[in-house]
């Protein structure tokens, strides 16, 4: 198996709007080792999210291959493709988007209904994400009752309680303070650099960035890579 | 926390939404359920009778009188067994408003035609030989706190005495009667045709109804036919049915209250039906974000379909089970306090059978459509532009 985690090559992905097309990648190469952290930049509307959703398989290509560990995903069924989600890629998104009614660990908790996983492993898995995200006296509270930091705190522990390898993160600090924001990003970087997870996360800022070991920006369909130092 | 957790949740996150439509759902089964056993007293369904029973009435309707000399032609019809005959008394106790089943009968022949009445032989010799006597039902007695022996005045509000134009006559309790099927009903009171007829000031020499048993009921309708076909041309033409079918239509002279109960449960479930489905499809919108996210995580469509189902399919029973509990306990109560008028006021299994239908029905309807477009959802544009 190669040592990239992910390999796309002719990647090509157009949106259909009425009688318009609008082609965000024509053929897009691009791979990432694994234990990487990349930083993706660009414009607005350069097709980033679009292309953390290739890699996260909640979209398929227009063109071309996506293998994730090997694999190759632009192919499964939608079936197939939920279950790979569910065992191999976490996403944090900007807004959280945790579920409103539930408590943290409960939302934690919510990947792991999909295993078959006993109620007691079930809580020991979420208890260990939450300590590794430092929020294991918030177990019990619900969104609403927790900041902004915490709730992508606990949208992080939901990310990595299933173990995936892979971390799909969109402007994860886009909506946090700048000391809230590095935080956060401390957290990325001990999850890559502890834990070994590969981290592809969206950002506009600069100083985000820096988190990552490498930065790769993005515009008009193509990779500009600049490497940040260590 | 499992699947159910998430449903539970997902139901109780507006509590007074929630609240409202269990409330709703609630209303409409307490409805369902009441109507449902009014339905099934005035449907007739519930009365026990004897098939090999006829009752001949005037053609043109049962408060008609017949001659009474046609129980002896009845009695010489071929397949005809026992043959016996009463008058509708109109009878009350006391006030108007405490009406009783009372019949003015010929007591022998009306023991022969009805063999569920168990009396006993004491009283079965007073009331063979007591032109006064009145033979009440163990339901009527204990209602009205009669015994053995009591004097008792019955007014009618059809018939007053020759003597002096009361209404009232005056009976003696000679005995009680009891029925081994706690189905047949025990409110009837019952006295001797005779006496009546000797005091009377109109109506003489008229009886109300024939009743009478064939020796099969399979010669049912042969009978019957040849009993009608006996009076045809005559000024009393006679129209004979069996005691089921009379029971039955006797109950719909109170108006088709079966349809009636229907049209209005009908529409009280449609109302609902719109009310919490379109409450659904909006409950459902509102989530379409976090559709998107469980998505992501790995949840399957189908999975999502069961999670959005299971959601009305319980918020239907959270509010028709209590519905229909508080129905069985209310027309438990009715029944008992109705009990010798509104015979078989109960809650039969059919009723309730039905509304665990319509419970699963109603969670089905107003679930799928939100849960069919919940499963469909693309997740992309689920979580949006940001
Ligand atoms: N479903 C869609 N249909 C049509 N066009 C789309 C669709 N999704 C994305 N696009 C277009 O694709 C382009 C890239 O969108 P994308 O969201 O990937 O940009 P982005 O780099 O994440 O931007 P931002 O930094 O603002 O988040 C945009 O021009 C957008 O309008
Ligand atoms: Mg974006």
């Amino acid at each position: 198996m190669s040592d990239n985690i992910i390999e796309l090559s002719g990647v090509a992905k157009r949106f259909v709007k009425g009688k318009d097309t609008i082609s965000i990648f024509d053929h897009l190469d691009f791979t990432v080792p694994r234990g990487d952290f990349v930083a993706l930049m660009g414009p607005s509307g350069s097709g980033k999210t679009t292309l953390l959703n290739l890699l996260g398989a909640i979209d398929r290509p227009t063109a071309g291959e996506i293998r994730i560990q090997g694999q190759r995903i632009d192919s499964l069924s939608e079936g197939e493709l939920a279950r790979w989600r569910g065992t191999h890629i976490g996403f944090i998104f900007q807004f959280y988007n945790l579920m409103p009614m539930l408590t943290a660990a409960q939302n934690v908790e919510l990947p792991l209904l999909l295993t078959r996983l006993d109620s007691r492993a079930r809580r020991r898995n979420v208890e260990t994400a939450l300590k590794i995200v430092e929020l294991a006296d918030r177990a019990n509270h619900t969104p609403r009752e927790m900041s902004g930091g915490q709730q992508q705190r606990t949208a992080i522990a939901r990310a990595i309680v299933s173990d995936p390898p892979l971390l799909l993160c969109d402007e994860p600090t886009g909506d946090l303070d700048r000391d809230t924001a590095n935080e956060i990003l401390s957290v990325l970087q001990l999850l890559n650099r502890d834990l070994g997870k590969t981290i592809v996360m969206v950002t506009h800022d600069p100083e985000a960035a820096k988190f990552a070991s490498r930065v790769l920006h993005l515009d008009k369909g193509r990779f500009a890579e600049r490497t940040t130092a260590p | 926390m499992n699947d159910f957790t998430l449903i539970r949740k997902n139901l109780t996150r507006r509590r007074l939404r929630a609240g409202l439509l269990i409330f709703s759902i609630f209303i409409a089964f307490l409805i369902f359920g009441m109507l449902g056993a009014v339905r099934h007293v005035f449907s007739g369904e519930n009365i026990k009778i004897a098939d090999d029973r006829l009752v001949t009435v005037n053609k043109i309707n049962f408060t008609q009188s017949l001659p009474v000399a046609y129980v002896e032609r009845i009695r010489a019809v071929p397949g005809v067994r026992a043959v016996s005959y009463a008058n509708w008394f109109g009878g009350y106790y006391q006030d108007p408003k405490n009406q009783l089943f009372t019949f003015a009968v010929e007591p022998e022949s009306w023991l022969a035609t009805h063999p569920e009445l168990q009396i006993d032989d004491a009283a079965r010799k007073d009331w063979l030989g007591r032109r006064d006597g009145l033979l009440v039902g163990e339901a009527a007695a204990l209602k009205w706190g009669w015994k053995i022996g009591d004097r008792v005045p019955l007014s009618s509000n059809i018939y007053s005495q020759k003597s002096n134009g009361s209404h009232s006559w005056d009976f003696t309790i000679i005995g009680l009667y009891t029925v081994a099927d706690p189905n047949v009903s025990t409110n009837a009171v019952l006295f001797n045709h005779a006496y009546f007829d000797e005091s009377v000031s109109f109506g003489r020499d008229t009886i109300g109804l024939v009743v009478l048993t064939v020796d099969n009921p399979a010669m049912n309708e042969q009978v019957g036919r040849a009993i009608d076909a006996m009076f045809a041309n005559s000024p009393a033409e006679t129209a004979t049915d069996t005691a089921k079918a009379f029971n039955k239509a006797f109950a719909a002279q109170f108006g088709d209250i079966a349809m009636i109960v229907t049209l209005v449960v009908g529409a009280a479930f449609i109302t609902i039906l719109m009310i919490v489905g379109n409450t659904m499809v909006m409950a459902i919108r509102e989530r379409t974000r976090e559709i998107g996210v469980m998505k992501s995580l790995g949840f399957p469509a189908r999975r999502i379909l069961l999670l959005v189902l299971g959601e009305s399919l319980l918020l239907s029973f959270a509010g028709g089970i209590p519905g229909i509990a508080v129905a069985t306990v209310s027309v438990g109560l009715l029944g008992h306090a109705l009990g010798d008028f509104v015979q078989g006021l109960t809650m039969t299994p059919g009723i309730l059978a039905t509304a665990l239908a319509l419970m699963t029905g109603l969670g089905f309807c107003t679930g799928i459509l939100p849960a069919w477009k919940a499963m469909r959802l693309d997740i992309v544009t689920a979580l949006g532009r940001s």
